[in-house]
């Protein structure tokens, strides 16, 4: 999550205080990502060094609660490139719930769909959790409910990656009797669009 | 207290080489104003479990029980009464009659139980209302959109004194704005009172349960825990 770009954005609205920044930020992001006020003046100052933004009132060198912030042209010209910048969406290395389950094919005694089961028992408890937040509170508030969503989806993901994998299991157990061990991949392949 | 009980619950069709276990031993219990969601894969049973546990299927073996009456001790007629009066059922597919209006097609189950059709109406106009569809009464499920039909299909499982709402992929082919307006209705039918069980594939429907159960080749292998919310907000919120 780019804190630099938000508060571009936060201060693209207008100039803005460095504890008002802070609200505003985790107002907008459903109070879902909290931000400790070091790491916002930390982040304006940076800014400023980078001509992306400029101070306002006093002239000191540390940022303090009673400085304003505004947004240069420079800065601007950086928000709308970011907004259009594909974010990195290229599967991890090593994302370790593949490498449970691949490891779980290898273990002799281990049944795989039960540890199948038991990380998609628990992703599903996650969801429920945001569910009932969801319930409680997202009609209210616009954000909230798309940070919900965004999370839900992406569980959502892995759950019906652990059901596609659970197919998997059963057709190749089927369709071989007895069950060889699966090989691993032998080639890395590279997924993801290169950036 | 359990509105809705399976006690060892087997279901078998066919005989000998051709026999199929559909369910196997299940035993599940749904509270008064509860959810349950039961996920599995295609095949697994749950399906069955939903016609057995709405007595539209009798068990191979085993006890069901709704509203603290055994199933198994009815006359097919007490049966047919049980679910005109205390069961509502929800389908992937809708199933609203074509030749009747939405409120005729909630009020019908009313009036096929013996209520004055004046009485009938208005029940089914006051469900209508609470789920958002007074103005689409008078209209036919084919002006209706996807959305709006399954709306009524719900307002037709929860019309008059109904306790237990069964629905099998309720939310059908709809999208996720649509399928989250028909989770909110079962959850609020839940909230009124209602047991529900929701059989489903889809684990954003099915977290909208207060519990998940995951059925696999007829068995009930696994459950969630009940949730807390408070649990997610400590997890993102650390202070």
């Amino acid at each position: 999550m780019s804190v630099r770009h938000a508060l571009l954005a936060l201060l693209s609205e207008g100039p803005k205080y460095g504890l008002q920044l802070r609200q505003e930020f985790e107002a907008r992001t459903g109070e879902v990502w909290p931000l400790n006020v070091g790491q916002v003046y930390t982040t304006l100052q940076r800014l400023e060094r980078d001509g992306l933004v400029a101070s306002e009132g006093e002239d000191e060198a540390e940022a303090g609660p009673q400085k304003g912030f505004r947004i240069t042209p420079e800065g601007e010209q950086e928000l709308t490139d970011w907004l259009r910048t594909p974010p990195d969406l290229s599967l991890p290395p090593r994302d370790e719930l593949v490498i449970k389950v691949l490891v779980a094919m290898r273990v002799p005694g281990v049944d795989v769909r039960e540890v199948i089961q038991v990380h998609r028992r628990y992703v599903v408890e996650v969801m429920q959790q945001w569910t009932r937040l969801k319930e409680n509170e997202a009609q209210v508030d616009l954000n909230f409910a798309l940070v919900v969503d965004a999370e839900l989806f992406r569980l959502d993901a892995v759950v019906r990656w652990l059901d596609s994998t659970d197919g998997r299991l059963t057709r190749a157990s089927i369709e071989s009797t007895p069950a060889a061990p699966a090989a691993m991949p032998r080639q890395r392949r590279r997924v993801g669009t290169p950036r | 207290m359990s509105y809705l009980e399976l006690h060892d619950v087997s279901k078998t069709y066919g005989h000998d080489a051709t026999e199929v276990h559909a369910l196997a031993g299940v035993n599940l219990a749904v509270d008064e104003g509860t959810m349950v969601a039961v996920m599995g894969p295609s095949g697994s049973g749950k399906s069955t479990l939903l016609t057995i546990a709405g007595s539209l299927e009798d068990p191979t073996s085993g006890e069901v029980a709704v509203g603290g009456a055994s199933l198994s001790g009815m006359s097919r007629n007490d049966k047919a009464r049980l679910r005109r009066r205390s069961i509502g059922y929800v389908f992937q597919d809708f199933n609203l009659l074509p030749g009747l209006s939405a409120a005729e097609n909630v009020s019908l189950p009313l009036e096929l139980d013996g209520t004055a059709a004046r009485k009938a109406h208005a029940a089914g106009m006051a469900v209508l209302e609470e789920l958002g569809l007074a103005d689409r009464a008078e209209h036919f499920p084919d002006e209706l959109s996807g959305g709006e039909r399954q709306r009524v299909a719900i307002a037709r499982a929860v019309v008059g004194e109904r306790h237990l709402l069964l629905a099998d992929e309720p939310s059908g082919a709809l999208d996720s704005a649509n399928g989250e307006a028909v989770m909110r209705l079962v959850l609020g039918a839940c909230r009124r009172g209602m047991a529900a069980v929701v059989v489903t594939h889809d684990a954003q429907l099915a977290s909208w349960a207060d519990r998940v159960v995951f059925i696999r080749d007829g068995r009930i292998v696994d459950q969630t825990a009940r949730q807390d919310v408070d649990d997610i907000l400590a997890r993102t919120r650390p202070s």
